[in-house]
């Protein structure tokens, strides 16, 4: 078995990559990494340090090691879509939509070319064998580090071709091996944000470079009296609160709507912020969509838990088709969800197995 | 991939670096050793590193058609190109009539494309960058649009890094001086060396710019030629070295290995070109006989003798690469940058050609120590890794 190992530079598929060389052996392990962002072929690369980091990691663990152009369909589908989500009023996650289409697409491709029997990241969830030769999708080990949000979107073609070797680990854990390894990636810090985003430009500034920003009007959500003014309605999220002050009642107001063409943001108390369900499309299945799923209003109810965020609490509900794709319905009340958002179903038996995802409408 | 010793390794990317020549090494071995002295000294070790340096530059001056006084020694090809470029334009603007825009091929060296862009946005003056044609020579009628008087720099190459093919720099040259006569003309003549008598075909630039590991001399050490009578500005400062061109102790092993390597290349020239070019036609006439769209960028009558490049429709070269590596063949894809990752050829991308069929580019290049097995090995492995990729 060979494997190709995405190296991002971080200790997570730093230390992912030294598992495998020592399960595999390193003539069987290829450390990648994916230049994903940097302008035009005349203009620098991106984190040459970080990509630094992994070759460095790939040679102290005798790994030959690649780097890969992946700029053309990263900007396509990754960073377009998500400026002109944002110009049209929806939220999208990048680092979703860069796995769906980039890692577990381009490069399983990529790697399936030049003959590789499976990629490996160093997302923490796991993937595993069922006795029926299928995959299953499951949370990784540690609950505060867990990944499997950002992966729910995979199916089996995939999965039959995925390892995550650090997703029986703690974080901890993981540090830990690092350290014993003597690798220099050992105490880096997590990633956070959006990795095309420079943190001195914000998302204000890249968004602002890219469209012309609106200012707009605050209303009150059910009497449309004006509460003030935002800068920039495409940058406001359905849901959020930061910002968006009191009401007259001293109740924390929250975003029940954004009309981007109308200029509008409409607030409201926290109950007109909730909502019991939501529309899903894109909708993908960890191993197909379960037989006997009924429409909307019907019977055929499948029993989920619902998690609405990478971090978001897990929410009992259950899941109908409905609309472009499903409709789920929250056991109780949830923050509305913005458009664009995943939403990840796991099973209500096994909440530690994926089931599915889709995007909220 | 079956049938091939898995452990022969071909080397077919001397455009990008080449070994060293055996005579080269043993030239530096001495100056590593006992003989250290800094040649700026009053003392013996000083006399000694300083007649090694003066012999070099007696023998690199012979070489390149130059005059002693005219050689420039710098610490490599891009160094030569950034202080012809700068040097020039920092010259000419102190004086009486300062220049306002500067020419250069589209098809550069980032060397020098990046150099003239830099300076352009710095001094708030314009680039033109004039466009090859579809076979990659730059194209004169564009060029002579371009060559207005208040032009200050024209830089062409001599020999295109990606797919070879030479440039008509007398032409070029005779465009400049009727156009814009006020303006120096520089030739990045790095990959020229190996292939083309250097003397004859700069004998038009008022600079030159040459790089030793592109003929079997050490990485890190170049030569620019400046002609009496050009007007140039130092950009490193210090001891005053090189005729207050270029400060820095001199890279005394280096020099004396590159003008060993010279030499041997100006001898042994006219021996390798003909081998290297029956073995690079066998190599693409193979190729494309064997190969299902695989096809020839520019014309061959056009470049010179080691280079071969062909796009392989439907095939991203980078993984190509990857593969080839794999079956002990090593070639390139385009420029790499910093990082590694392969960036689309702006050469290709200015030849006119599309992302794609630019990102399907491979390049082939043959240097002195091309053997024949290797051309076959090159035979034997490619048309099957192009095939796995189409799978």
């Amino acid at each position: 078995m060979r494997v190709l190992v995405a190296m991002s530079g971080g200790v997570d598929s730093s230390v992912a990559a030294a598992l495998l060389a020592q399960r595999l052996g390193p003539d069987r392990v290829v450390g990648a990494t994916l230049k994903l962002w940097g302008g035009s072929s005349d203009s620098g690369c991106c984190s040459v340090a970080d990509v630094e980091d992994a070759r460095r990691v790939a040679d102290q663990l005798g790994l030959v090691h690649h780097v890969f152009n992946f700029t053309a369909e990263f900007e396509e589908q990754v960073v377009d879509p998500y400026v002109r989500g944002h110009a049209e009023g929806r939220t999208p996650n990048p680092c979703i939509e860069c796995n769906r289409h980039v890692k577990f697409d381009r490069l399983l491709e990529r790697a399936d070319s030049l003959g590789f029997d499976a990629v490996a990241t160093g997302h923490h969830a796991r993937c595993q064998p069922t006795p029926q030769g299928r995959f299953r999708l499951c949370r990784g080990a540690d609950p505060h580090k867990d990944q499997s949000y950002v992966v729910a979107m995979l199916g089996q073609a995939q999965l039959a071709r995925t390892l995550f070797p650090v997703g029986e680990m703690t974080k901890l854990e993981v540090r830990a091996e690092a350290r014993r390894l003597g690798l220099r990636t050992a105490g880096k810090p997590d990633s956070q944000d959006v990795c095309f985003i420079r943190s001195d430009v914000g998302r204000q500034g890249f968004l602002g470079d890219r469209f012309a920003l609106h200012p707009g009007r605050l209303v009150d959500h059910r009497t449309g009296d004006d509460l003030g003014s935002v800068d920039a309605v495409e940058l406001v999220t359905v849901g959020q609160r930061r910002g968006m002050g009191h009401g007259s009642d001293g109740r924390r107001r929250f975003v029940t709507a954004v009309d981007v063409p109308g200029r509008r943001v409409s607030l409201g108390p926290p109950e007109a912020a909730h909502t019991d369900t939501v529309a899903l499309h894109t909708v993908t299945w960890v191993d197909g969509q379960p037989t006997g799923l009924g429409d909307a209003g019907g019977p055929g109810a499948l029993a989920v838990v619902a998690q609405c965020s990478a971090h978001g609490r897990p929410v009992p509900s259950t899941v109908h088709r409905g609309g472009d794709g499903l409709l789920v319905t929250f056991a109780t009340p949830q923050r509305r969800i913005a458009p664009g958002q995943t939403v990840a179903l796991y099973d209500r038996d096994h909440p530690e197995a994926v089931v599915g995802s889709g995007i909220a409408a | 991939m079956a049938g091939h010793d898995a452990a022969r390794r071909a080397y077919l990317d001397h455009a990008a670096t080449t070994p060293m020549r055996p005579d080269a090494v043993e030239a530096m071995l001495p100056y590593l050793g006992g003989h250290f002295g800094n040649p700026s000294g009053g003392h013996h070790e000083s006399r000694r590193a300083r007649s090694a340096v003066d012999e070099a530059r007696e023998q690199v001056a012979a070489c390149l058609g130059a005059d002693l006084g005219e050689v420039v020694f710098t610490a490599g090809g891009t160094e030569a190109d950034n202080l012809a470029v700068t040097g020039t334009w920092e010259a000419l603007s102190s004086g009486p009539a300062p220049p306002r825009a500067l020419v250069c091929s589209a098809m550069e060296h980032h060397a020098v494309l990046h150099t003239c862009r830099a300076l352009a946005q710095r001094c708030g003056v314009e680039l033109r960058e004039v466009r090859p044609d579809k076979d990659g020579i730059i194209d004169l009628d564009e060029l002579a649009e371009a060559c207005t008087p208040e032009v200050g720099l024209v830089s062409v190459m001599a020999v295109n890094n990606e797919i070879g093919t030479v440039q008509p720099l007398e032409a070029v040259a005779s465009m400049v001086r009727a156009g814009s006569p006020a303006a120096a003309f520089h030739t990045d003549a790095v990959q020229a060396v190996p292939w083309l008598d250097v003397a004859t075909v700069t004998a038009a630039a008022d600079l030159v710019a040459v790089s030793a590991h592109k003929f079997g001399g050490p990485k890190g050490v170049g030569v620019l030629v400046v002609r009496y009578g050009s007007r140039l500005q130092p950009v490193i400062h210090g001891g005053g070295q090189e005729r207050e061109r270029r400060s820095g102790t001199h890279n005394v092993a280096g020099i004396v290995a590159m003008a060993a390597a010279l030499r041997a290349t100006d001898a042994e020239r006219t021996g390798v070109v003909a081998r290297a070019a029956a073995q690079r036609d066998r190599l693409g006439d193979g190729l494309l006989a064997t190969v299902d769209g695989c096809s020839e960028t520019g014309r061959r009558q056009d470049k010179v003798a080691g280079h071969l490049h062909l796009r392989f429709a439907g095939v991203a070269s980078e993984a190509l690469v990857v593969l080839l590596d794999e079956a002990g063949l090593a070639v390139s894809a385009g420029a790499a940058c910093s990082s590694g990752a392969v960036e689309v050829s702006h050469v290709l991308v200015s030849m006119g050609l599309g992302h794609d069929e630019a990102a399907s580019g491979i390049r082939f290049s043959l240097g002195a120590t091309t053997t024949d097995e290797d051309v076959d090995h090159a035979l034997a492995v490619v048309p099957g890794a192009v095939a796995r990729l189409r799978d």
